[in-house]
């Protein structure tokens, strides 16, 4: 098992030098720059010289990319071209909000497409299943901003249900302990903080869960069905087991593997999506990062850090995946 | 009186936009006490179809069985999927052809063996477990403790077997299903499966209905059988009768297309010419006819009668001469 994820973790680090010198490259080849982006179409050639060479883009390419992967190995990304800072605190201050964002649409679609899915399995050919493969339909097709606006308009200016954009409401929370702030509440006895975070966060959580949602449902309930067509199952009939158990024993765990992997590969999804959501309800986290820096500014090191920062994600998610099926399935157990 | 006494079974697969499938077509056998009865026959003949209908394992929706399958004096037809469940498993055992599909492979074996002692005997998980060792001992699994532990696919094919012939004997049941165990064994773990299958059910006294077929499953075990084709019985006898003086013409190509030892290597097998696609529909004759070399005039029109003989019953009009000794 160590050697296993010793041998990930190599993969990961190949796969991501792979990904810097990409990125790099893809990052420069775009029409317009920093420079362009700071100064506007009308600076004076001297002006945009004086810039070029203060960040250092008139070195040769060869020797940028250099300078870039010696930042990179120890850890400093260089500072934000259009605030100045350094590239790690700009990103470590909107990291935790969008983590927040995204592990409460995991929980959401999760949480209710796997019960869902199975809901709509054992009443496969019934009402309730054509419904939620109608639902469901409607869910993976209908875009996040769409969905976003619409939420946002009808249940927070028509229906005073949810607040309508931000995390918290002024002059609430203001103990600062990890940026998470549903669990910066409760660490510190701020309940009130807690729930109006976590008030804040329903309606975002949402709108970016529908797709994933919509898609466990799918796969649960083709999972479930394809589960309960294997011989085992007959088995368990014959031995006169009670419905429960075997549907708690020998379906459920069976019917988990595929989702279990459709969540990891919904990690890419999520993340794009979270770009789209944080945009609609002003949420300040990375996706509202990530449209910053590629609009105002082309903030090259941002948007590297960034761009990284989700493949390592991306990774991470799909390495825990992994060995969670491990767990659930003897046979990929290595020894 | 009879253990399992089924009666006028048939079965029936409708689907939505299809034509009705008669896959077994008014089945009637008896099992006694104890007693080894063989269901014989090809693919498609009806024989698994008829254990599923016993058991009440057929999919829910989409057939529709009629008959009766009296167990004891209980008409399994007619109980409630709840009452059916009590009985499946502590009554009537059922091992399959497929011993690796047919075992959970996310669940130990230990847990799969004692879930059946937990559900009829009321054990605690602990005490099925120490019981299931004594079982995977009994049908001859080496080293019991430790496969407990271990879960289906570290198993070889021949012990997965015994390892759901444990269960199915766990609860000690009356009766003992088996829908063609052997099939996806190689041929030495055959021998030994049917040997313990014998031993188990001699020492037991469980009855056996045997679904096979394998015509020398047939004749190393069971002591009454019954040949289907295509949804009924068309021949039922003890076994030496069947194997000495086979009547139907069917039972008689099948025996006959057995490979023997005694005659010399180069010739031809025996074969029954056409397939079952060739069949007609029971209403309109013998099933069989189209492939019969006995056919006659009068194996066409109505559906031949099962006539109870002196060795068991037979449904043919044109049946294979008894053997007059001279």
């Amino acid at each position: 098992m160590v050697r296993v994820i010793l041998r990930r973790l190599i993969q990961l680090a190949v796969t991501l030098i792979v990904l810097m010198t990409l990125v790099f490259f893809w990052l420069r080849s775009l029409p317009g720059g920093p420079v362009d982006a700071l100064l506007g179409e009308r600076a004076t050639p001297q002006t945009r010289e004086l810039l070029t060479r203060a960040l250092g883009y008139d070195q040769p390419i060869w020797v940028q990319y250099g300078r870039f992967l010696e930042n990179v190995v120890t850890g400093n990304f260089g500072n934000s071209i259009r605030t100045g800072e350094p590239v790690m605190d700009v990103i470590s201050r909107s990291f935790p909000a969008t983590i927040e964002l995204a592990l409460a649409a995991i929980i959401i679609a999760v949480g209710l497409g796997i019960p869902l899915g199975y809901l709509a399995a054992r009443h496969r050919g019934r009402v309730l299943d054509n419904a939620t493969i109608i639902v469901t339909l409607i869910g993976i097709s209908i875009p996040i901003f769409f969905l976003g606006y619409l939420l946002k308009d009808w249940l927070t200016q028509s229906v005073h249900l949810f607040p309508p954009s931000g995390r918290i409401s002024t002059g609430l929370g203001n103990t600062d302990v990890t940026g998470f702030f549903v669990l910066d509440g409760l660490l510190t006895r701020e309940l009130d903080a807690s729930a109006d975070a976590l008030w804040h966060l329903v309606l975002p959580a949402f709108t970016l869960a529908t797709i994933p949602l919509a898609i466990i449902i799918r796969i649960t309930r083709a999972s479930v069905l394809d589960v309960l067509d294997e011989d085992y199952i007959r088995t368990a009939d014959a031995k006169g087991l009670r419905g429960p158990t075997i549907r708690r024993r020998h379906v459920l765990r069976n019917a988990l593997l595929p989702v279990v992997t459709t969540i990891g590969l919904q990690t890419g999804a999520l993340l794009a999506g979270a770009v789209l959501t944080e945009k609609v309800y002003n949420w300040g986290g990375l996706g509202t990062l990530i449209t910053d820096s590629i609009g105002g500014s082309r903030d090259y090191p941002v948007l590297q850090a960034l761009i990284l920062l989700a493949a390592v994600v991306f990774i991470v998610v799909n390495l825990l995946v992994d060995l969670s099926y491990a767990i659930i399935d003897p046979r990929v157990r290595v020894k | 009186m009879p253990l399992l006494d089924v009666r006028d079974l048939s079965v029936v697969f409708q689907r939505k936009g299809t034509a009705p499938v008669k896959a077994v077509d008014g089945v009637s056998f008896t099992v006694e006490p104890g007693q080894t009865v063989g269901l014989v026959g090809e693919s498609g003949c009806g024989k698994s179809v008829t254990s599923l209908a016993i058991m009440g394992l057929l999919p829910r929706r989409g057939n529709k069985v009629t008959g009766e399958v009296m167990f004891e004096e209980t008409d399994l037809l007619t109980l409630r999927p709840q009452e059916l469940r009590d009985r499946r498993g502590r009554d009537i055992g059922m091992i399959f052809q497929d011993p690796l599909s047919s075992l959970n492979p996310v669940i130990p074996l230990g847990v799969q063996v004692a879930e059946v002692l937990e559900r009829h005997q009321g054990r605690t998980r602990q005490a099925a477990l120490k019981q299931a060792r004594e079982l995977l001992d009994a049908v001859g699994i080496p080293d019991p403790a430790r496969r407990l532990k271990e879960f289906p696919h570290q198993l070889s094919g021949g012990m997965r077997q015994r390892a759901l012939i444990a269960i199915a004997l766990a609860c000690k049941p009356r009766l003992l299903i088996a829908d063609e165990p052997t099939t996806a064994l190689d041929v030495t773990i055959q021998a030994q499966i049917l040997t313990l299958l014998k031993e188990l059910v001699d020492d037991s006294g469980t009855a056996l209905v045997m679904i096979t077929h394998d015509l020398g499953v047939v004749a190393g075990l069971c002591d009454t059988v019954n040949v289907l084709y295509a949804g009924k019985v068309v021949e039922r006898a003890g076994r030496h009768q069947l194997f000495r003086e086979p009547r139907h013409p069917y039972t008689d190509g099948l025996l006959q297309s057995v490979p023997r030892l005694d005659v010399d290597r180069g010739g031809r097998l025996h074969q029954i010419r056409g397939s079952v696609s060739d069949n007609i529909p029971w209403p309109e004759g013998c099933a069989f006819a189209p492939r019969c070399d006995r056919v006659i005039d009068d194996c066409i029109g109505d559906t031949v009668p099962l006539e109870p003989t002196r060795a068991g019953a037979l449904r043919c009009t044109n049946p294979v001469p008894r053997e007059v000794p001279v």
